[in-house]
């Protein structure tokens, strides 16, 4: 059977490799593109959000590549990705197509019901240990992709010569994609910290920090935020995100070691008080936590029409002047268009950059 | 002089009022309800709530801004969940309201946020009514009293909603004490009109869609006017429940209205940039099609939506209707 899966960020390559080794044969989604966004957003609902329209043109695209079946995550809510699936598949009946979505729900939600649904992923023949062999493997691989991004970001502001360091990634993207067995994979992952490494950089530099807050789906695509963070690194401008998929790179976020859902939930008081879905409250405890790490100031990527997003970004003018730090809200639906977010881009960096300015004055007055 | 506790006019206000005005006035708490939704409220919301945000949303800022300069306290309820079933919560522009008050109003009073779980105990309702009463120091004897008698007004109101009054004639009803007659509207069509109590009953923001349609003939059936037994049957036609109280709500009544043939069409009252409503509407109209190609209609209201608009659509709509019922 030909399976397809949603496109986010470079993880696509750990999945397509998982997807092979259990036997089926991977359809490799298209990163999405201006007909991608086009097609989902013909079809779905006017306010659904970018991610779910996104995914849509997914679909459609990878069923003319001959997909039958997508595997999808599902979400507990209380949010809209949560009921992805079933408008997908509602949707895509209409059209008339025969295609499966399939929904993993996070084994949070019904733990039976998860090992009910991954059965049917387990080939019959195949024993469990081996099938679970094969998924930390997949695992393992994404933790080594996000590494290698999280090290792009990193380095990308320090650079001598502009482009060595996305030249540098790509190289390593191919190395673990090429890498196929576990000892393949490790060896791969030491290989390309290397040429990450070899990067000649600059460190006397002091360049700006930014984070990178929002909804999941739009932080972690660049086709879908305008390669915010590269277009940043390019500039100079030194980015984190928070939101990672695997948490190798999550644990690295900001303060070493304090990410865990309750801090964040501890940092939002007293400004949010209340899970709201999504990476709402997230998105409020992450600026507190930017502003005490000393970053420069943080933008937060949304979905037009996102439910938690909005909410966050109303209770944002309070944060950022309680906390002085300032902050961007940059919502995203088919109609944004990247020269008039990189003119955005250049305004808040002016702006950073003044702030940073007088702040040093004040301290020699001082 | 007694405490002067604010309730704006919205929102939860269309499925709880009666219950939060009764308990209030038994502690001896003066309630001040803001004024129905008028162009300044709506003005006034749109002014000082966050732009992107619905307009539900920044219709309950318009109803804060009337009032807070006129009570000590705001009670502005956390609403979460008010039943179990599966993850249902409220809208998260709910659960964070008063956090988002907090954030985009200045010189609030006090605001009395209490957070509404009621699947965290049996008695939780109690629970909460007593921590409310003794945030005003009565007696528990006092709580025990005025609980009791909020959840009668309650089911009072529900019942006449469940017997086909809207919500301001069954507030009304209750509030110069008359019995409900049995209103046996007349209309040769019957239409559901189905979406969020806030839209569906404030009929400021929908143009009063429901005296047009009996204007054109039409008798409008809502969500409230179906039982709660009634619509819970309902959810197995949903692959999965939504996240969302309302949205489960409506899409049930829909399923219900569709199963049973009752109506004549449906119309979804829904907010312009809605989030669950995305969803929802979408939901509502291939179901629609799929079980007995019920018509079916989309409001959209937002703040600019002129009247005349709605008339010509309300009115193309129940021609076609008409028409169809000929043909049969
Ligand atoms: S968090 Fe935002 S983008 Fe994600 S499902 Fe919810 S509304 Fe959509
Ligand atoms: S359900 Fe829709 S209209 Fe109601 S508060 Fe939420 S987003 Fe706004």
């Amino acid at each position: 059977m030909k399976i397809t899966y949603p496109h986010m960020g470079y993880s696509y390559i750990a999945f397509k490799m998982l997807i092979n080794d259990l036997g089926y044969e991977p359809v490799v989604p298209p990163e999405p593109s201006k007909r991608t966004i086009d097609l989902g957003a013909r079809y779905a609902p006017e306010f659904a959000c970018i991610p779910y329209k996104v995914l849509l043109g997914t679909y459609l695209e990878t069923i003319e590549m001959g997909a039958e079946m997508a595997i999808s995550s599902g979400g507990v809510g209380p949010c809209r990705a949560g009921y992805y699936g079933v408008m997908h598949q509602k949707i895509l009946n209409e059209l008339g197509y025969d295609f499966k979505v399939f929904i993993l729900e996070p084994p949070q939600s019904n733990y039976l019901d998860f090992i009910k649904k991954l059965k049917v992923l387990k080939p019959s023949v195949m024993s469990w240990r081996t099938f679970i062999q094969l998924i930390k493997k997949g695992y393992s691989k994404l933790e080594a992709i996000d590494e290698m991004e999280f090290l792009m970001y990193r380095f990308m502001p320090y650079e001598i010569s502009k482009g060595d360091t996305a030249r540098a990634f790509k190289i390593a993207l191919d190395m673990l994609d090429q890498a196929q067995t576990e000892d393949e994979i490790e060896d791969a992952r030491w290989e390309c910290r290397k040429v990450m490494a070899k990067v000649p950089q600059d460190r006397s530099r002091d360049p700006l920090k930014i984070g990178i807050i929002g909804e999941i789906y739009v932080v972690l695509e660049p086709a879908v935020n305008f390669y915010i963070q590269k277009t940043l690194g390019e500039m100079g401008v030194y980015t984190d995100r928070s939101i990672w998929l695997t948490s190798y790179a999550q644990k690295n976020v900001v303060v070493e070691g304090k990410v865990g859902e309750r801090d964040i939930h501890e940092m939002a008081h007293p400004y949010l008080n209340e899970m709201i879905g999504g990476h709402g409250i997230n998105s409020i405890g992450e600026i507190v936590i930017y502003a005490k790490g000393g970053y420069d100031g943080v933008i937060q990527l949304a979905p037009f029409s996102c439910i938690p997003e909005i909410m966050a970004k109303g209770i944002v003018p309070r944060v950022s002047r309680e906390e002085g730090i300032p902050v961007m809200t940059i919502f995203i639906d088919e109609q944004t268009a990247a020269a008039g977010v990189l003119t955005r881009l250049e305004a808040f960096l002016d702006l950073l950059q003044r702030r940073r300015e007088q702040k040093t004055v004040k301290e020699r007055l001082a | 002089m007694p405490v002067r506790v604010g309730i704006p006019r919205f929102l939860g206000y269309f499925s709880y009022y009666p219950w939060w005005k009764t308990f209030f006035e038994e502690l001896g708490l003066e309630v001040v309800t803001s004024p129905p939704t008028n162009q300044q409220i709506l003005n006034a919301g749109v002014a000082e709530a966050v732009n992107d945000a619905c307009i539900p949303i920044k219709l309950y800022h318009g109803h804060v801004m009337e009032i807070k300069d006129q009570v000590d306290i705001l009670f502005v309820p956390r609403l979460v969940k008010v039943r179990k079933f599966g993850t249902e919560t409220f809208c998260p522009k709910f659960l964070g309201l008063p956090d988002l008050l907090q954030a985009s109003i200045n010189n609030l009073p006090e605001m009395l946020d209490t957070r509404v779980d009621l699947t965290r105990g049996c008695f939780e309702l109690f629970r909460i009514s007593r921590e409310l009463g003794e945030r005003f120091g009565a007696s528990l004897s006092k709580i025990t009293r005025a609980y009791l008698h909020a959840c009668q007004a309650l089911q009072g109101y529900r019942g006449l909603m469940s017997r086909g009054m809207f919500a301001d004639d069954a507030l009304e009803c209750m509030e110069k004490g008359y019995k409900a007659s049995q209103q046996k509207e007349q209309g040769s069509l019957s239409i559901a009109v189905l979406g969020y109590p806030y839209l569906v009953y404030d009929n400021f923001i929908n143009m009063d869609i429901v005296k047009r349609l009996k204007t054109l003939g039409a008798r409008a059936l809502t969500v409230e006017m179906v039982s709660p037994r009634q619509l819970l049957r309902e959810a197995k036609n949903m692959p999965k429940q939504m996240f969302w109280h309302y949205s489960n709500r409506a899409m049930h009544a829909a399923y219900y209205y569709l199963n049973r043939k009752r109506v004549d069409g449906i119309i979804h009252v829904t907010a312009f940039a809605c989030g669950p409503d995305a969803m929802l509407d979408r939901l509502m109209e291939i179901e629609s099609r799929r079980l007995g190609r019920m018509p079916f209609l989309t409001l959209s209201i937002d703040e600019e939506t002129g009247t005349g608009g709605v008339e010509t659509r309300l009115e193309a709509f129940i021609d076609m209707l008409k028409r169809r019922r000929v043909l049969e």
